[in-house]
């Protein structure tokens, strides 16, 4: 070891020693996914400038929201920062969860003008459309579709698909084109392989079939309530062409899913496409760095595109993502601060976007490189311009499960019909509401 | 004779407080050993039934702690008692208990049976085939919806196997027709043995005079069976009955791990739905009177059983 | 050997035998699929057809014991060679070791939990059984059918209040609540299962005991407790058989420090989608403990499931 190295470390030492009245061990907690540990893997600038010391509990998906919801309610002390769920925030909001940060960020100079509109409003705004934020948008995410493009190139298929078809394989615009080229792939035999159309979200114990069969009722013409009615979901709800919405997701899961497909979500989905079970796949962005890098997948044999439109047109896409918040239960609120401080600055989103992580600074991604700096970026874009979200309530809990309950029965177990599910669905979210006061 | 240590132990003991020992009643000492458990078990048990109770009066909910708790009655328990998906997860519950029972006793009895006839090495395979109960059943739940899976799963290779249909054109836990058996399945695997070895027990208590009197009688094996082995088992049997099914009243965490109550709601049984109302849409006044509804449910049946089986035993 | 009219047939003796073995074969088959699925690679665990035969690998035990991360191609080209053998397993995917899992704590948590409450619980089972079982309390059967009833209450139905209190007194995910909380389960099966073994050992021990000048305490621990070590280690180990597999409460009541293993097992994953070896090597090491136990417990398992109904 040189004089030199030696005069660093010394120095160092007495800098983490001079600290160490205020250093403190934060703990993070977020889901377990490929983001998370890229995370971890920033964070470490974090450390050697704080002096904090950063810990991590990650859950997965099938159990974050159990999980952290659980720890919310019960105020622990776990978690010092939490990367929840944009559906969380109400509930976080009015009960006191979550510290507010508003005051913080004027202090700072952190502007949320800064960063994504959809992922402010999505992730941090509550109630939704004022600006009082308690939370910094840490991660964007949305739902979009990855194809096999080397399967869609082949002349062969092509040719087949277009005396099928009389149109060109490409990727499709509308649903009802999506659902063609599903229809045309499932079953077929390709290297020897039977392969099937299309991976869709399907799973009944936390989230997933409300996400996957939302993401695609959007583009059909359902909207949770009146415009100009807060609440008011008659007719919205469970409209006409809703009800075609949520048909045509259930003649999806139908004719065009791999067997066993009743109970999927973003892991099965990765696992259908990887194995090269499917042609087509409905997951969020954040699974795309991912199949780039596969071994069997990767590179050009993984195309990327948004959500085709509607009958009438319209696109939209569900919402996935998160903001970064500090829990009002920890005692060291004012270190958890100095953490959102640092990861808030332009330098460190950009260097979270090459590891992986969806920057939501516009900084980032309205730089002129950044859609052609991978193959996914410019459909992240065209997605992330055309969010909804679920309900943010604070009964989001309790809303979620009547979706769950009506969308699988009516999808996957195939008990009563499209029309049936919209109204149970609603006559429940109406229930709930009447029991938070909305209606007096 | 006292031993050098006790001994030892008996000087070390300070005078006043040999005394003082020695002149505690049996009485204070028979409370002083039964205290701690009886505090405990109120503390743990009885105090939360309680408040359980109190708390189904209520409309609280524990992730809203801004709102106004208000006594709403028996409020909860009507919404609860008209609300089809109570009445659909019990179902599930009924088909889940009388099943996994059923299977359980045949299985379990006939195992016994043959484990009776004290084949070479039967004490080996015995333990063997105790091994699954000793199981998390978390984690046993988790591992079968690995078995399960149509393409990979072992479950469907097998079937496949045995009855020449195709591994993939079937999913247990993904269809509604299946998804209450592949439940009811994995709970036979893992507690016949439990079953088997009350019967075991039940067998071995019945004294071979008897058998070797009904051979004096010239009684057919088959009658011997039908007059003395199963009545005399009878007993252990019922009890089998009932240990299993409070446990399987109670079922949550091998369901839950391995369907989470789908499709739809097909497996849900009283106990997830149970969990969902309270720690998933934290409404905790109306989950708390469920909690006394299941309990009752549990406490009586048992009880009308328990009576039922006493007059067995007394017979 | 005696003969005796009764004694099976060997026919008889055959034909069972080979049917318990048929059927022992068949119930062993998924659990001999986990404990192989722990050596299998990840793109063997889901080959289909499923592969019986296959090259053993411990990628699952590394998988399990650390956590990784993704790097890019050319990072990893600039590090320094692997190490060691786990260092070179997780590099073939373009992967790092970060850090060890959780899944060490996860355990641990296990074995404070697990063996404090099942010391607890036996201890506590062991003085009410002795009072229970000499002397005269007022209620006596009202008290032990109390404590029997314990046992009814479906585990999600206190775990509402129970969740409230120990949110008020800080107990939440503490490794002592979580201690406490399996002994007052544990209690009715000890206080029963040992009252029949205490029950069993003559009085006139004891009472040899007290004339030749020995007080209660003494007796108790000097002539009863040796004589009632078998019962007392059989008792202890079903206490333990439920702490270590207890899920429902574990799932709900702790959620980082004091997490038991089967909770987490089923949660922990891989790059996308479920690692199965990981998940099947993290459940062969947590059944180890416990398949050991079984076999040196053969002999007092049927009284321990019966709760003490069964004498030998």
């Amino acid at each position: 070891m040189n004089a030199k190295l030696l005069a660093t470390t010394a120095s160092l030492a007495i800098l983490v020693g001079a600290q160490a009245a205020q250093a403190e061990d934060l703990t993070l907690c977020w889901a377990a996914w490929d983001p998370a540990n890229a995370l971890i893997e920033l964070s470490k600038e974090y450390e050697a400038e704080s002096g904090n010391k950063m810990s991590f509990e990650f859950v997965p998906w099938t159990n974050f929201a159990d999980r952290m919801l659980n720890e919310l309610n019960s105020g622990g002390k776990l978690c010092d920062l939490m990367i929840g769920d944009s559906q969380w925030i109400g509930g976080a909001a009015e009960n006191g969860q979550y510290v507010k940060l508003n005051d913080f960020f004027d202090a700072n100079g952190i502007s949320m003008d800064a960063f994504i509109p959809a992922t402010v409003t999505g992730y941090s705004e509550w109630p939704k459309g004022t600006p009082n934020y308690w939370s910094l948008p840490a991660f964007g995410d949305v739902v979009g579709w990855t194809y096999r493009k080397d399967w869609f190139a082949r002349p062969e298929i092509q040719a087949e698909f277009k005396e099928k078809y009389g149109r060109d394989l490409a990727v499709p615009a509308t649903y009802a084109e999506l659902m063609d080229i599903a229809q045309f792939f499932q079953g077929r035999d390709i290297d020897g392989k039977t392969v099937y159309g299309a991976s869709i979200y399907t799973e009944r114990g936390s989230e997933g079939i409300t996400m996957g069969a939302m993401n695609t009722l959007y583009g059909f013409g359902f909207k949770y309530d009146n415009p100009d009615k807060p609440y008011d979901m008659e007719g919205f709800v469970n409209s006409e062409s809703a009800v075609a919405g949520l048909e045509y997701y259930k003649a999806l899961y139908d004719c065009c899913t791999p067997p066993g497909s009743s109970n999927s979500y973003m892991g099965e989905g990765v696992d259908a496409f990887k194995s090269g079970q499917v042609a087509l796949q409905m997951n969020f962005a954040f699974t795309w760095p991912g199949f780039h890098t596969d071994a069997n997948v990767g590179g050009d044999v993984t195309g990327y595109f948004a959500n085709p439109a509607g009958p009438n047109g319209d696109k939209f896409a569900q919402l996935g993502g998160q903001g970064i918040s500090v829990v009002a239960a920890s005692d060291k609120q004012e270190a958890a601060l100095t953490y959102i401080k640092w990861f808030a600055q332009p330098e460190v989103q950009a260097k979270w976007w090459k590891l992986g992580g969806y920057s939501a600074l516009r900084a980032v991604v309205e730089d002129p490189g950044f859609a052609t700096s991978q193959p996914y970026a410019q459909t992240f874009l065209d997605s992330m311009a055309i969010v909804k979200d679920f309900w943010a309530e604070p009964a989001y809990a309790t809303l979620l499960q009547s979706s769950q309950k009506w969308l699988h029965d009516y999808v996957v177990a195939g008990n009563g019909t499209a029309k049936e599910a919209l109204d149970g669905m609603m006559n429940d979210w109406k229930a709930t509401f009447e029991e938070e006061g909305k209606y007096e | 004779m006292p031993d050098p240590l006790s001994k030892r132990a008996a000087l070390a003991t300070p005078p006043s407080l040999a005394r003082k020992i020695r002149g505690l009643s049996d009485r204070t000492i028979a409370w002083i050993f039964i205290a701690p458990t009886i505090f405990l078990l109120l503390a743990v048990n009885i105090f939360p039934l309680i408040w359980t109770i109190r708390l189904s009066l209520t409309n609280f909910r524990t992730n809203r702690p801004n709102n106004a708790v208000e006594f709403v009655g028996i409020e909860n328990y009507r919404k609860i008692l008209t609300d089809s998906d109570t009445w659909t997860s019990l179902q599930a519950t009924a088909h889940f208990l009388i099943w996994t029972i059923v299977l359980q006793v045949l299985i379990g009895f006939t195992l016994a049976y043959l484990i009776n006839k004290k084949f070479r090495g039967n004490d080996m395979w015995t333990t063997l085939i105790v091994l699954p109960m000793m199981l998390s059943p978390a984690v046993v739940g988790n591992f079968w919806t690995f078995l399960y899976q149509p393409q990979i799963g072992l479950f469907n290779y097998f079937i496949s196997f045995l009855t020449g249909t195709d591994p993939a054109s079937f999913s247990m836990i993904g269809e509604v027709p299946l998804a209450p058996w592949a439940i009811v399945i994995v709970d036979t695997w893992m507690w016949t043995p439990f079953v088997m070895l009350i019967c075991l027990a039940g067998l071995r208590s019945i004294p071979s005079s008897i058998y070797e009197a009904a051979e004096c009688d010239r009684a057919s094996k088959w009658r011997q069976f039908w007059t003395i082995t199963l009545p005399m088992a009878l007993p252990f049997l019922m009890l089998a009955v009932l240990f299993r099914g409070i446990e399987n009243f109670k079922m949550f965490d091998l369901v839950v791990q391995l369907t989470g109550g789908g499709p739809g709601a097909t497996t849900q049984l009283t106990s997830i739905d149970l969990k969902r109302e309270a720690f998933e849409k934290w409404r905790t006044g109306y989950a708390s009177a469920y909690a006394v509804i299941l309990f009752v449910t549990v406490f009586g049946l048992a009880s009308i059983y328990v009576k039922a089986l006493n007059k067995v035993k007394d017979r | 050997m005696s003969f005796s009219i009764t004694e099976p047939s060997n026919r008889q003796k055959w034909i069972a035998g080979v049917l318990v073995i048929a059927y022992a074969l068949i119930t062993l088959m998924p659990l001999a699929w986990i404990i192989a699925t722990g050596f299998k690679t990840p793109a063997d665990a889901i080959a289909y057809p499923p592969k019986v035969i296959f090259e053993p690998s411990v990628e699952g035990y590394v998988n399990l014991f650390t956590s990784r991360s993704r790097v890019t191609p050319e990072d990893l080209a600039a590090l320094p060679p692997p190490e060691t053998f786990y260092d070179e397993i997780v590099r073939q995917y373009d992967m790092v070791i970060t850090g060890p899992s959780k899944y060490g704590e996860r355990f641990l948590n296990s074995i404070i939990i697990g063996f404090g409450s099942t010391f607890l619980s036996v201890f506590l089972g062991t003085i009410a059984a002795y009072a229970f079982s000499r002397f005269k309390v007022p209620l006596k059967d009202d008290l032990l059918f109390f404590i029997l009833s314990t046992r009814m209450m479906p585990p999600i139905a206190v775990a509402i209040p129970i969740f409230l209190m120990y949110r008020q007194l800080g107990l939440s995910d503490t490794h002592l609540g979580m201690i406490l909380l399996y002994t007052a389960v544990n209690l009715s099966l000890s206080v029963w299962l040992l009252k029949g073994f205490i029950d069993e050992i003559p009085i006139e021990y004891e009472e040899a005991a007290l004339i030749d000048g020995y007080t209660r305490f003494q007796a108790f621990y000097k002539v009863v407790l040796p004589q009632a070590a078998t019962g007392i280690a059989s008792t202890a180990i079903f206490c333990l058989i439920f702490a270590w597999n207890e899920y429902a409460f574990a799932v709900l009541l702790t959620s980082g420090t004091a997490q038991t293993a089967p909770p987490f097992i089923p949660t922990i994953i891989g790059a996308g989608g479920k690692d199965w070896p990981a998940v099947a090597a993290g459940a062969t090491l947590f059944l180890v403990p416990i398949m050991v136990f079984t076999i040196l417990l053969r002999k007092h398992l049927l009284r321990g499931i019966t709760f003490g109904a069964v004498r030998k």
